[in-house]
């Protein structure tokens, strides 16, 4: 058993760390959320030549053969900086589908863009009617000759106002949530028939309603085999999730940490705050919940690449875990620093915001729970 | 013992629900609490009750109060309810008002009893200060005696729409040298239009802007604007905050939130199903509405206890604590209804001024922003820890 990092990890989270200490403070992450375009390629070209963007993939497919290891320490110090920056779906979710099924044009063609940062994706799977079921799919995609006509609505697809291409999951045949008849697509935003509409976040991201119109795409934009993607799709955004439940314990820790510090200077009653003993143990019990989340987050991504039902039930469980202390500790962070918390100003409300919208991606807590109930009750 | 509503009482709700109808503003039906409402929205309604004579049905009768018996009461923020009417604010009519009439001059109470009755005045809270929130007794601004004037000096904050606010009751320290720094405190009724007062806005995490920073620079105001006598003021303000209390427990709101909480979670679908037929979905819905029937009885015990002649005491503190939870729940599950559409900032959507179609159902537009702000109820009023503390204190007795 071990649960270090390796010393060429250790650096990358370091300079990772510097990277957000040092360029992306709060102030600067509050200016880039309100200005115009939302977020920092500046900053993405940088991820590219530290090597972030190329981390876990294979020496062969141009990367450096790291792991799902390297995407949790990416998105661990991401989320302590609540970094805006589309790195889930660009390297974890496009370049997971890229990896595992990707043809060697596909790869040829996307991946070196992903590695170098000039290509981002956005991974449009949700439906408004569809909640958190991957299969619950209404978009369609009829052959069209030799290619594809692909015609639906995605929902709160988060990245996209900044992405060249999108992942889209659509129903070749099947009626809606069959879990047969499901593919895979990658599309140029800018094909004809594509349109979307723009917006901010409430946790500063920006997303889009994405809309596909009897949109063309040629046979190979179609990735890995036509009418049997959902295991694909599943897998891929189980390392979503692992990834983003990395991100969640970085947002935990420092909403945990600025708490601690709050309330050793705010003095009320002629005391520091933290001298009360129901705070104190407050305190104490965020910090549990902290702890067991970054176990729980271990757990899944050292579970990634293990037997599928095995995988899916780490998951699981961390994300029910994770959901439910995101939850509770942006709550207690706010409710400790009183009034303050409230404040746009201060960025423990915006770690609070972070945290609450983390448990609806890729499903939340009850969600979760069910898939755990389920693979408990198959096993 | 018995909970039917006796015949009177069901021709009183009826009578109500009539009057509602009829005149209540169409364009502000059902939109509860949206942050985006200005000073004539958040007026309208008061001041047509004030019309009727029931803007302030609390009150006792000498003052314009209606004389109605806790059960009326009770049936009229039910009836309100109903529409999701914007109910006058509590600043004058729950809070000063009752000090006012219970321990202001006579020449006070005709001052500002009636523009608080009609909707005409509007008051903000002005207790508040950086240093001072729990610990409010070591508040620190100043009004200091000059001829038949105080000048006040000091800083407040979290001055809740002090931004619309015709007049403020604040409390200020009139005696330094107090045994106690609860002894030397008074309550002085500000007109916010006095020269040296300046009003800052902040900014919360909903986007929205409901609270401020209230600047009192050599703020002049008449010796006869102190309510009471001087040096008592913590006593006031106590008795305000029992006042204050009560009010916030929201049982009425929250029994229509929830009502509307089952109708998002029979439009949203899970699994081709409607989300409210998934156990785990409606159990969650259920145990909020049990909790919520624990908490309207216990309301009602105190507001029986109240008509016996026994004022909110601590178990005030009861009702803040269990009626901000069940709020904060609320608005938690309501989020959660809306699966992915609690993400989008509408409010920035909103802002440019958009005259596109909505993005998503109606319902989610308002739903993070709402439970982002519903943190507050746990914080404000004397917080959720503070009410234990009292409860810890006043009632057992540790
Ligand atoms: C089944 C059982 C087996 C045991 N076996 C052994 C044994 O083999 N050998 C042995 O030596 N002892 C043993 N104990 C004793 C055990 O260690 C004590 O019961 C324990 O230390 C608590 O002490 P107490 O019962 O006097 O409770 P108290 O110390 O009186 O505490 C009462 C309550 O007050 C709380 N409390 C006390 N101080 C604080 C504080 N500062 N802050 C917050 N809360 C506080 C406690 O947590 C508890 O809830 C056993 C006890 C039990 C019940
Ligand atoms: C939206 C909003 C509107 C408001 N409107 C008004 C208004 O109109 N007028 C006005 O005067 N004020 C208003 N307030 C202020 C409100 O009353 C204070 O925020 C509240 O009293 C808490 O004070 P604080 O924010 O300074 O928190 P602090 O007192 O700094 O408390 C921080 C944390 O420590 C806890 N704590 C403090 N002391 C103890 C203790 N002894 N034991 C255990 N825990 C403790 C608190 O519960 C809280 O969790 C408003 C506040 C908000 C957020």
């Amino acid at each position: 058993m071990d649960f270090n990092f390796t010393e060429e990890q250790g650096m990358v989270r370091d300079s990772l760390a510097r990277l957000v200490r040092e360029q992306y403070d709060f102030d600067t992450r509050r200016s880039v959320v309100e200005s115009e375009s939302g977020w920092r390629p500046e900053i993405w070209a940088q991820l590219a030549e530290l090597g972030l963007l190329g981390m876990p993939f294979s020496e062969a497919d141009g990367g450096f053969g790291g792991s799902a290891v390297d995407s949790l320490i990416v998105m661990e110090e991401f989320g302590k900086g609540l970094v805006v920056e589309p790195f889930v779906s660009t390297v974890v979710c496009a370049g997971g589908f890229l990896k595992h099924a990707g043809s060697d044009a596909q790869k040829a063609d996307h991946l070196a863009g992903i590695i170098d940062g000039s290509r981002v994706f956005a991974f449009a799977y949700a439906e408004p009617r569809g909640r958190y079921d991957l299969a619950d799919l209404e978009t369609t995609a009829k052959r069209n000759g030799d290619g594809y006509l692909l015609s639906g609505h995605k929902a709160v697809v988060i990245g996209a106002p900044w992405a060249s291409h999108l992942i889209v999951t659509a129903r070749t045949s099947g009626d809606r949530r069959d879990r047969e008849g499901i593919s895979v697509f990658n599309v140029p935003k800018d094909a004809d028939g594509v349109t979307t509409r723009d917006y901010p976040t409430v946790d500063g991201r920006r997303a889009s309603e994405v809309y596909f119109e009897n949109v063309a795409v040629p046979a190979d934009s179609l990735i890995g085999e036509e009418g049997t993607a959902l295991p694909l799709i599943e897998r891929v955004v189980d390392e979503a999730i692992a990834a983003q439940c990395a991100e969640a314990c970085g947002a935990m820790k420092v909403a945990h940490d600025m708490t601690v510090e709050y309330s050793r200077q705010r003095k009320q009653f002629g005391a520091a705050i933290g001298s009360f003993q129901v705070l104190q143990h407050r305190m104490v019990d965020m910090f549990m919940e902290y702890e067991q989340s970054v176990s729980m987050t271990y757990l899944a991504t050292l579970r990634l690449d293990d037997e599928e039902q095995e995988r899916k039930r780490a998951v699981a469980s961390a994300k029910v875990r994770v959901g439910q202390a995101a939850h509770h500790i942006g709550q207690e962070a706010v409710q400790i620093h009183g009034g303050m918390g409230m404040t746009d100003e201060l960025a423990i409300g915006h770690y609070f915001k972070r945290l609450t919208i983390f448990d609806s991606e890729f499903g939340n807590v009850d969600h979760h729970m069910k898939r755990h109930v389920s693979l408990s009750a198959a096993a | 013992m018995n909970l039917e509503f006796s015949p009177e009482e069901l021709a009183f709700r009826d009578e109500v629900r009539a009057f509602i109808e009829e005149n209540y503003p169409d364009h502000l039906r059902n939109i509860g609490l949206r942050e985006d409402l200005g000073r004539e929205d958040m007026l309208a309604w008061h001041k047509i009750l004030g019309e009727k004579g029931w803007s302030v049905p609390a009150w006792p009768v000498e003052y314009g109060g209606a004389g109605w018996t806790p059960t009326q009461r009770y049936i009229w923020s039910e009836e309100n309810a109903r529409v999701n009417a914007i109910m006058p604010l509590p600043f004058g009519v729950s809070m000063v008002a009752p000090v006012i009439y219970s321990f202001g001059s006579d020449a006070l109470k005709e001052q500002h009893l009636p523009g608080i009755r009609s909707g005409d005045v509007w008051w903000c809270q002005g207790y508040s200060e950086p240093g001072a929130g729990s610990d409010l007794a070591s508040l620190k601004t100043t009004a200091v005696r000059d001829g038949d004037h105080y000048v006040i000096n000091g800083q407040k904050t979290w001055t809740t729409l002090a931004q619309y606010a015709d007049w403020g009751f604040f409390l200020c320290r009139t005696d330094p040298d107090a045994a106690r720094p609860q002894e030397g405190i008074s309550f002085i009724l500000v007109d916010m239009k006095t020269p040296g007062i300046e009003v800052r806005p902040i900014k919360l995490i909903d986007g929205g802007y409901e609270v401020n920073e209230t600047w009192l620079t050599d703020v002049r105001v008449p010796v006869d604007n102190l309510v009471g006598e001087e040096n008592k003021g913590w006593t006031y303000a106590k008795f305000l905050l029992a006042h204050e209390r009560s009010g916030i427990a929201g049982v009425a709101r929250s029994k229509r939130g929830v009502e509307q909480l089952r109708e998002i979670a029979k439009t949203e679908t899970l699994d081709g199903e409607p989300l409210i037929s998934d156990f785990d979905f409606a159990r969650k819905v259920s145990q909020l509405e049990i909790d919520l029937a624990a908490l309207e009885i216990t309301e009602l015990r105190t507001l029986a206890g109240e008509q016996a002649g026994r004022g909110p005491g601590p178990e005030s503190s009861i009702l803040k604590i269990k009626g901000t939870e069940i709020q904060q729940r609320l608005t938690e599950l309501t989020l959660e209804a809306v699966g992915h559409y609690g993400t989008p900032y509408y409010r920035a959507v909103a802002d440019a001024g958009s005259n596109e179609y909505p993005i998503g159902p109606d319902y989610a537009q308002h739903s993070a922003a709402t439970y982002f702000n519903m943190r507050k109820t746990s914080i404000y009023g004397g917080s959720n820890e503070i009410q234990r503390n009292i409860i810890t204190k006043m009632i057992l007795g540790l």
